[in-house]
Formats: C-alpha cells, sequence, structure tokens
C-alpha cells in the first residue's frame, strides 16, 4: 500500500476546564490515502468532529491539540505558523460542512464565493476563473450552472447547495477533503445523489476524503476504509468490508447491531375497531401578502386519507416538505385543517372550537422530534408530568404520585423527578417526553420523528420502550419518520407522502416488497447501505 | 451506550455561579457597592434625621461643615444632608414601584401579543407605537402637569411612558418560545391560554425583562428628578431633583446646594446601569463569550 497522504499519530485533544472529560480526543491515530475515503463512524460525543477541525487547524478557541503529530506532505501541520496553514486551506485540503445554508455565505452569489477561493490562491484572470467555476459547477452536475453562478445560496434548493460547496472546495484540486456529516441535513433521494456525486469525484480527483458520519447506512454505501471512534478515544479501524462484515470491537458491534434492518417486522394480527378515521383532509399555508397583494399558497396536505386500527401503527413515511408533520399536527389538532374530516371513534374533530375540543385533547396525545425543545427547561420532571392529569381535572396529589409510576414505565427511576431537564441526556429527555403524553392516558400517540435527533444506540432503546408500551396499553400509533429502516421495524402498515399527497398506502412488508408507485421506489433505492446486510442479522437470518 | 446524565451537582452550584459571573465583572460589583451605600442612606434616614427635611433648621446658605451642617444649607436654611437622605428614599421608591407596573404592564401586553400574534398582536403593537411615538419626557409632564403632581402620579406618569419597550422585548421572546414543542405540549394537555403564558413561557423570558427591568429603574429615578427640577415633583415629598431645583438660582454663590444632590443622581444612575450590566452578563453568560 502507498504511504498515506496525511498521518495523524497520537493526536489528543484537550477541553477547556468545566467540561465533562479532559481529552475530546486522546491518542488517535488515523490515516488517509490517496483516492480513498475513510470514514470517521461514532456517536455524538465521541471526538470526530473535532478530529476533522483539528485537521483543518479550525479548532474553537478554547480547544487545543496538546499531543501527537498531523504528518501531511511532510510537515507536521500542528507546529506549522498559521500562516502557512491558511495557505494550505482550500489550496491543499478543503472542507465540505453539514449545513450547507449557514456555511454560504447568504450575501454573495455563489460564483463569487467561489471565485473568492480562487483570487485567494492563484493568479488567474477574470475570464478564467469563470470559466473554471463553470466547468466546476457542471462537473458537480449542477443544472444550468450559468444561473448558479448568479443565484444567492437561498434561491438553491439543499442539494444544490450542498453541490455548490463541494465545487468550492475542489476548485483547486486539494490533495485532502474533509466532509463533516455533509448529507446529515439532506433527503433520503438528495443524500443518495450527493453520496454518488462524492464517490466520483474522488475517483477522478484521487483525493483522500476524511468522511465524518454517525450513520452506518451511509458508511456502507461509501467507505474503503472505517474508522469507529467512542469517547475520543480510537475502537476499531480496518477496511470496509472487514470492519462492517466482522467488527470485532463490542461497541462496533453494539453499534451495528442498533441498525435498524431493512426487512419489515412481521405483521401483527390487526383488523381491529377503527379508531381513527381521516378522509379528504386538507391544509393550505398562505404566507406574504399584505392588503392589496395576494399570498402565496402552499398546499401541505391534500386529501389525506386513511385509517387507524386500535393497537395498530401506521407509519407515514416522507422527506421534507412532504407534509407528514402538517399531518401530525391537524390530526392532534394543534392546526385547524382547511378541509376534510377527522373521526376519533365516531366523533369528528377536525372543526371544533378550542373550547369543544377540549374533553378530546387528551384522547390523542404527541410525541415531538427535539428532545431539546420538547421539554419547558424552567419545570421539574414531576411538575411536567402532573400538569397534564391536573389540567384535566384530576387531583394534583394523585397527579404528582401517578408520575413516578410513569417514570418507571418509561425506565426512569422515580427519584429523578425531582430534577430538570437539563439534567438529563438526549434519550432520556425523549423518554420523559412519553411519559408526559402517556400521562393523560391517550387512546392515540401521535409521534412526530421521536428518534431522529437520537444516536443510534439510544434509538434502539427508545423505539424498543414505544413498543412495549404500545403493546402494554394497547395503543394506537401515528409514527411520522423519514428513516424508511425505522419505518420498517416500528409500522404495521405505512402511507407513503410526497408534496401533500399520499402516493401509496398498505401493509409495510407489501410495500416494502413491492412498491408500487414511482416515487416510492426512488426512496427505497435511496437508502442508504441498502445492499448490505448487518452481520448480526445475516446470522439471525440463517438461524432461522 | 452515551445515554448518561450530567451530574446533579451542577445544578445545584447555579447560585454561586450566577455570582462569580457577576463579581467578573468588576464595574458592577463597584456599582453594587455605591447602590447599597444608596439604599442603606435611605433606610436609615428616619434615624439619621429624624426632622422633617423641609424644616428650616440653621441660617440659609450655610456652607459645608458649619454650623453643624454636614453638606450645608439651601436658600431656605434646610438641612442639605437630610435632604438627599430623605430624598434617596423617595428616588428609590419612585424607581421600584414606577419599574415594577412598567414591567407588570409591558408582559402582559407583550406576552399576549407575542403568544396569539395576528390581529391582537396587530393592535397591540400599533398602540405601544402610538406611545413610542410621543418623546417620553414631554408626555411625562403633560401627564403630571393633567394629573396633579403628586408621588402616586408621578409614579403613573414615568410606568406610562417606560412600558413600551419592555412589551416589544417580551414579545419578540414569546414570538421564539410560542412554537417550541414544549409550549405545543401544554396546549395538547388543553391547558387555558393564560397559563401556558404565565407559568410556562413568562418564566423562560426572565433573564431578560430582569435586565431591562433594572436599567428601567435607572431612567425612572433621572426621569422623576427632571420632573421634581422642573416644580413638577410631589410638593409634600423630598427629592434630589427638587434639591437641584431649588439650588440653581443660587448655583455660583453656593455651589453645594446642586451639586450634592446631582452627584447623587448620577451615582445612583451610574451604579444601577452597572448593576444591570452586570446582570446580563450573568444571565445571559454566551452573549459575553461571543463577544469576548
Amino acid at each position: 500500500m502507498s504511504a498515506p497522504i496525511l498521518d495523524v499519530r497520537g493526536l489528543s485533544i484537550a477541553l477547556p476546564g468545566g467540561a465533562d472529560r479532559a481529552h475530546a480526543v486522546s491518542r488517535l491515530d488515523l490515516a488517509l490515502h490517496a483516492g480513498e475515503i475513510t470514514c470517521v463512524v461514532g456517536e455524538s460525543g465521541s471526538g470526530k468532529s473535532l478530529t476533522a477541525r483539528a485537521v483543518m487547524g479550525l479548532l474553537p478557541p478554547q480547544v487545543r491539540a496538546t499531543e501527537g503529530t498531523i504528518m501531511f506532505e511532510g510537515r507536521d501541520l500542528l507546529s506549522l505558523p498559521p500562516e502557512e496553514r491558511r495557505l494550505l486551506r482550500g489550496d491543499r485540503m478543503a472542507m465540505i460542512f453539514q449545513e450547507p445554508m449557514t456555511a454560504l455565505n447568504p450575501l454573495m452569489t455563489v460564483g463569487r464565493q467561489i471565485e473568492e477561493v480562487l483570487l485567494v490562491h492563484s493568479d488567474l484572470g477574470a475570464a478564467e476563473r469563470r470559466d473554471r467555476i463553470l466547468a466546476l459547477l457542471d462537473e458537480v452536475q449542477l443544472p444550468d450552472p450559468g444561473r448558479v453562478v448568479a443565484a444567492f445560496p437561498h434561491e438553491l434548493s439543499g442539494g444544490q447547495r450542498q453541490r455548490a460547496m463541494i465545487a468550492m472546495s475542489l476548485i483547486l484540486d486539494p490533495k485532502i477533503l474533509v466532509a463533516d456529516e455533509p448529507t446529515t441535513a439532506l433527503d433520503v433521494t438528495t443524500q443518495a445523489q450527493i453520496l454518488r456525486l462524492i464517490r466520483q469525484l474522488q475517483d477522478r480527483h484521487q483525493a483522500g476524503v476524511m468522511f465524518i458520519t454517525h450513520d452506518f447506512g451511509v458508511v456502507a454505501e461509501i467507505a474503503d476504509h472505517i474508522a469507529v471512534m467512542q469517547n475520543g478515544l480510537l475502537v476499531e479501524s480496518g477496511p470496509a468490508a472487514q470492519v462492517l462484515g466482522d467488527p470485532q470491537a463490542d461497541y462496533t458491534r453494539a453499534l451495528i447491531a442498533a441498525v435498524p434492518s431493512l426487512t419489515p417486522r412481521a405483521a401483527r394480527a390487526g383488523g381491529g375497531r377503527r379508531i381513527l378515521d381521516v378522509s379528504g383532509l386538507g391544509k393550505i399555508y398562505r404566507s406574504g401578502g399584505g392588503l392589496f397583494s395576494k399570498p402565496t399558497e402552499t398546499h401541505a396536505a391534500r386529501d389525506v386519507s386513511f385509517s387507524l386500527a386500535r393497537g395498530e401503527t401506521l407509519g407515514i413515511v416522507g422527506e421534507s416538505g412532504s407534509g407528514k408533520s402538517t399531518v401530525a399536527r391537524c390530526l392532534v389538532r394543534l392546526l385547524k385543517p382547511d378541509s376534510g374530516r377527522i373521526d376519533l371513534d365516531g366523533i369528528d374533530v377536525a372543526g371544533l372550537g378550542k373550547r369543544a375540543l377540549r374533553p378530546h385533547r387528551r384522547r390523542v396525545q404527541m410525541v415531538f422530534q427535539d428532545p431539546f425543545a420538547s421539554l419547558n427547561p424552567r419545570r421539574r420532571v414531576r411538575e411536567i408530568l402532573a400538569e397534564g392529569p391536573i389540567t384535566q381535572g384530576k387531583p394534583p396529589e394523585e397527579a404528582h404520585a401517578r408520575s413516578a409510576e410513569l417514570l418507571e414505565l418509561v425506565g426512569l427511576e422515580p427519584r429523578v423527578a425531582d430534577r430538570f431537564p437539563h439534567e438529563f441526556s438526549g434519550g432520556q429527555r425523549q423518554r420523559i417526553g412519553l411519559a408526559r403524553a402517556l400521562a393523560l392516558e391517550p387512546e392515540v400517540l401521535v409521534a412526530d420523528e421521536p428518534v431522529s435527533a437520537l444516536d443510534v444506540s439510544v434509538q434502539a432503546q427508545v423505539l424498543e420502550l414505544m413498543d412495549e408500551i404500545r403493546v402494554r396499553l394497547g395503543l394506537s400509533v401515528v409514527f411520522i419518520t423519514h428513516d424508511l429502516r425505522v419505518a420498517a421495524q416500528v409500522c404495521d402498515r405505512i402511507a407513503v407522502m410526497q408534496r401533500g399527497l399520499i402516493v401509496e398506502q398498505g401493509a409495510t412488508a407489501e410495500v416494502f416488497a413491492d412498491p408500487q408507485h414511482a416515487y416510492t421506489r426512488e426512496l427505497f433505492a435511496s437508502i442508504p447501505g441498502r445492499d448490505w446486510t448487518p452481520p448480526e442479522t445475516a446470522r439471525a437470518a440463517a438461524a432461522r | 451506550m452515551t445515554d448518561v446524565a450530567p451530574s446533579p451537582a451542577a445544578a445545584r452550584r447555579g447560585g454561586s455561579a450566577f455570582w462569580r459571573r457577576f463579581a467578573r465583572n468588576r464595574a458592577a460589583v463597584v456599582g453594587l457597592a455605591i447602590l447599597g451605600v444608596v439604599v442603606l442612606l435611605a433606610a436609615l434616614a428616619p434615624f439619621l434625621y429624624p426632622e422633617d427635611p423641609f424644616t428650616l433648621a440653621g441660617p440659609p446658605l450655610t456652607p459645608p461643615l458649619q454650623e453643624g451642617f454636614l453638606l450645608g444649607s439651601d436658600t431656605l436654611g434646610r438641612d442639605i444632608a437630610s435632604g438627599m437622605a430623605h430624598g434617596a428614599r423617595t428616588s428609590l421608591m419612585i424607581g421600584l414601584v414606577a419599574t415594577a407596573v412598567a414591567v407588570a404592564v409591558g408582559a402582559v401586553m407583550g406576552g399576549v401579543a407575542g403568544y396569539y400574534g395576528g390581529w391582537v398582536d396587530d393592535t397591540l403593537m400599533r398602540l405601544t407605537e402610538v406611545f413610542q411615538t410621543i418623546p417620553s419626557f414631554i408626555f411625562a409632564i403633560l401627564l403630571v402637569a393633567i394629573l396633579s403632581p403628586s408621588i402616586l402620579n408621578v409614579i403613573i406618569a414615568i410606568a406610562v411612558v417606560s412600558w413600551p419597550p419592555l412589551a416589544r422585548l417580551v414579545r419578540g421572546e414569546f414570538i421564539s418560545l410560542r412554537n417550541r414543542e414544549f409550549v405545543q405540549a401544554n396546549v395538547l394537555m388543553g391547558m387555558p391560554d393564560w397559563r401556558i403564558i404565565l407559568i410556562q413561557i413568562l418564566p423562560n423570558c426572565l433573564s431578560p425583562i430582569i435586565v431591562a427591568g433594572s436599567l428601567l429603574v435607572a431612567t425612572a429615578i433621572l426621569i422623576e428628578s427632571a420632573l421634581a427640577f422642573l416644580g413638577l415633583g410631589d410638593p409634600n415629598v423630598m427629592s434630589w431633583g427638587f434639591q437641584v431645583g431649588a439650588g440653581r438660582s443660587v448655583l455660583r454663590r453656593a455651589w453645594w446646594i446642586c451639586t450634592f444632590p446631582g452627584l447623587a443622581i448620577m451615582l445612583t444612575v451610574l451604579a444601577i446601569n452597572l448593576v444591570g450590566e452586570g446582570m446580563n452578563d450573568a444571565l445571559n453568560p454566551r452573549l459575553r463569550e461571543r463577544s469576548a
């Protein structure tokens, strides 16, 4: 094997005093080879992003690399003066960020921002610069490069922005490309395209790519080499096939086992009484418009119809902007639908006013996406869990006593009831959010992306808990998700949404086995790592 | 795996952490010390100078440290030191009460406007704009002139001209908080709107309200002094502004009459501003790190 183009040896990164541990990264060894993609995988807090930033020389002010070397072209990057590192950045090494909207300057056209790199690092003339930019935008498969050059970031879609970002990083043919979760903020179909693009470009330019991600599906899709990190330590590294197919470290095995399988769960005996019947649901958002101008209308949901049987889990899957969250918010009546019926056990709640709705609120509850925004930071857990029942007229003592039971139900110790939400981790907060919904003894639970903000291992635990509680309490669940792997594991039936319409619905196993609609097929084709079966499940399948 | 709770000790340190961040700003500590002296003076006024500050205590225009006058006497022979001690009570009382009223009105207006949005928001914000378009001091003069000068009316006037900025501040906070998921969860519980506004959302915007409120106290004291200077204060209550106003005609013959109350106003307002600044640093530590 050729010598690595980037060689990280014994790298330690110290955190400022008062952090939860002394070193974000300790004694890390990592090598990057030309023409290869090295995936650095880990959960949040594993130190993977700081490693990338140390390579680029972009560590935050109070964080310093204390030990080790980062060798690049015969020089140690850590001991280079800042000015020389600056000259390397953009020219010899480049970075792609997670959120292309914030990584691009909103006041500059895309062309101008790419040109900036050329102005700093080269002495090309104006015409040459323009030719080069147009050629590159064409190479990253942006439609109509002439238009994109003159466009401002907000005029492009998320995927297009990320392509522009990639063009910007590739303009000087860097030797090293550091990509920090470049597809996490994108939809699956766009993610698949961007991953394909990174692979092609990296092949053509023979750069060494350091690809930071938390998603094993993406890893399976793109990696040549894999390095697994946990709490700042490298737990395993090796060629992709070896790490994915025969992981050695326990942590890697646990991570891979936590990746939900794409094989749909066995359908449960359904056919219970219908509890929720939605027909012709429509919601239009109007924005802008003043006294004299007409507002623009967006159909967030159009003629959405489905039904939910008692004890059943219905998944609503779709990409961002498909209207799945709008449907969820209409179901719990945070939004008032513009048309259609929502029959809850024979009562149409779609058109009810505030007062008329109050007695029915209890019956449909919601679990939210963001564990950090969904709990009031100023209220103790006990209060958060008790205020729902109290509002519904339960005596306070009873409600408080019940909150201890609820905590036990979601797998937390009752004694944590006196703490504030910020003292809990993301997964624990999501459990509290679930307990809050259950406190009202709902019949239908609407879960809006309840695990998408969590790490894989925590995600698996929360999903398991939800399933257990669903069975125990006989709940019916509407599960909103963009992640088809999660949908396959959780849902009895799924409905696929695109641009406000349900394009296909049916039993999960049937839809997965034989998708009818073109969009559904495209979604399935875009699942990262769909051809890779984790070894644990492969073994389990063989044993069966 | 990474599902570990941070130590509960972090929460217990809350109180002392606040003080540490506050004390990092030296100027704020100095301000707090000055403010402490003023409060002490106000508290001890009835014991230090048990007599009415309006009584004639000796010959007029006595310079400081003569005839038993620590800070001299004014044109009518009233003790300036006694007036300042009693004036401190007036200033602090009016500053605090007027601010409390302004904060209460501003919080309710801003909270309702921010929470409901739409036409409620439009109506309330146009209303605050009406108040904001009138220069506040002239408006305050107008109000006192109409209502007759008394302590209550001075407080009303100051509160009426001070609440609009607070309403805007609270409205902004509410707009950013009302779409948080925890508020939506409360809506789903069937919680009444007033409970969501007062018990769920308001405590989450206390920090900026406290900071703005503390600065408002300083403004209120200034307005009160200015009103008293113009003779629009309560004629039966001693105040710093009244003292400065009473001494201005003899400014060159008897410098001490205006100087000491004037210094008191300046130092108190400065001290409150410094403390407000310190509280801002302590309550919004992230803001400070960003600017540092």
